[in-house]
């Protein structure tokens, strides 16, 4: 025997399971009385710095098909690249994370957010804006960390230290968002398949 | 040395299930095939959404009451989830925000999709909200859910259990898990539960019945301590206070 170092174990995940939109989302479910509204549905709160942008996407499976139970939060920096809880001068008007269950026909999720900023990385050099996006659903074990990058930062992309570990390239292009016009950027995760969307070890 | 702690400790991933698990059968196309990238948590990671203690209303922790009509209570046996969030270093997790979410005493969700037989009770939602204090303690009152039947096995059976999301004090600590009570035979018959390789991280999701703390003709206590992953700590940092 060795010495004992008393580091506890992380409690281990369970899947969110199909119904984490009574706990997380009651009124998108459809069920919520005491709460006026859910955690996560407004980003924004007022008069925010930056560039208005909408995020939308599926989450998709194996088959194909679209998942439709899932919720997708996201985390983000403010235009300026502040964080909340980080940085006290973070907008005041805006919250730097959302979540949203994805509709229980559609699938679709979405988030009226800004534009990030860019974050330092542990070196100190800037990344390319992302929005850290974490998904959980049923079939979900433990939660899945993926980034959005946008499609049109191809400059800081090429040089964002997190996609230069991605040894694949081929898919990097999995962690771009599509632009749709109008701020409106898409960003479906493929849980599976050839092109899987990346997810992290964080 | 350093006075910055380096990110947070890397997740043990034999330690929690793994994405694949057949048993559960719905994970065989929700799993990722390729490996996990792994990168170091940065400024984005080591930060997360705020909650102020405003944000909860007077019966959030209360789940035999928040949904019941004026005078009416939920149905069922009567019990307190007490315990503490801590990180991986025994420190406490203060201020963070605790989500519950269960099915009623006879083991029924409020949900559009659900398909068991069970019914409804008028008087409970199934959903909860709670803080930490300042040293990671909690506390919620509610009925004791009851197990439940879904369509994976044709005889597979949830045990009782509670579902909890956490926040943590960053994204990196986020964390969905689910509370299971002491002495259930169905816990070690599931295959959600059973896609946790090691029996004792099984366990660390078991909460203890605790008959001292009980309240006479009230309700019984169970205890629920959390754990969080923690922070790379410098040395001098390397106090093992509560332990
Ligand atoms: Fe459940």
């Amino acid at each position: 025997m060795v010495q004992n170092h008393r580091i506890l174990k992380e409690s281990p995940s369970q899947t969110a399971g199909p119904y984490v939109h009574i706990g997380c989302t009651p009124n998108a479910a459809g069920i919520g009385k005491p709460w006026a509204e859910d955690l996560g549905a407004t980003m924004i709160t007022g008069a925010a710095e930056g560039s208005r942008i909408r995020i939308v996407g599926n989450v998709i499976d194996g088959t194909d098909g679209i998942v439709r139970d899932a919720m997708v939060e996201i985390f983000q920096a403010d235009a300026q690249g502040r964080l909340k809880s980080a940085d006290e001068a973070a907008d005041p008007h805006f919250t730097g994370w959302g979540r949203c269950a994805c509709d229980l026909k559609t699938g679709v999720y979405s988030f009226d957010t800004v534009k990030p900023g860019r974050l330092p990385w542990v070196d100190g050099k800037l990344q390319a804006p992302h929005v850290t996006v974490w998904v959980v659903a049923r079939g979900i074990n433990i939660g899945l960390h993926t980034r959005l990058y946008f499609p049109d930062e191809e400059a800081a992309n090429a040089e964002d230290p997190v996609l230069k570990r991605i040894e694949h390239a081929h898919r990097i292009p999995t962690l771009i968002a599509r632009a749709e016009g109008e701020g409106t950027y898409r960003f479906d995760i493929r849980l599976q398949g050839g092109d899987e969307t990346v997810f992290f070890d964080m | 040395m350093t006075t910055k702690p380096p990110g947070y400790k890397t997740r043990d991933r034999q330690w929690h299930p793994p994405g694949l698990t057949p048993a559960y059968k719905t994970s065989v196309t929700r799993s990722p095939t390729r490996a996990l990238i792994s990168m170091p948590t940065s400024a984005g990671e080591e930060a997360g959404p705020v909650f102020g203690h405003d944000i909860l209303g007077p019966m959030d922790n209360d789940l035999i009451l928040n949904w019941a009509a004026p005078g009416e209570m939920a149905m069922g046996p009567r019990i307190l989830v007490r315990g503490r969030v801590t990180d991986d270093n025994g420190r406490g997790v203060g201020n963070t925000l605790i989500e519950v979410w269960q099915a009623n005493a006879g083991g029924r969700y409020r949900h559009a999709n659900e398909g068991y037989r069970a019914p409804l009770d008028p008087n409970f939602g199934g959903y909860g909200r709670v803080m930490t204090d300042a040293e990671g303690y909690y506390e919620f009152r509610t009925v004791q859910p009851g197990p439940y039947p879904w369509p994976n096995g044709m005889m597979d059976w949830r045990p009782s259990h509670i579902h909890f999301s956490l926040f943590g004090h960053s994204f990196a600590q986020r964390l969905i898990t689910q509370m299971y009570f002491e002495g259930d035979p169905l816990i070690w018959m599931c295959p959600i539960v059973g896609g946790i390789d090691d029996a004792e991280a099984i366990k660390s999701l078991v909460a203890a019945l605790d008959m001292a703390e009980t309240l006479p003709m009230d309700a019984r206590v169970y205890r629920f301590d959390i754990v969080l992953r923690g922070r790379r700590q410098t040395f001098f940092e390397n106090r093992w206070e509560g332990l």
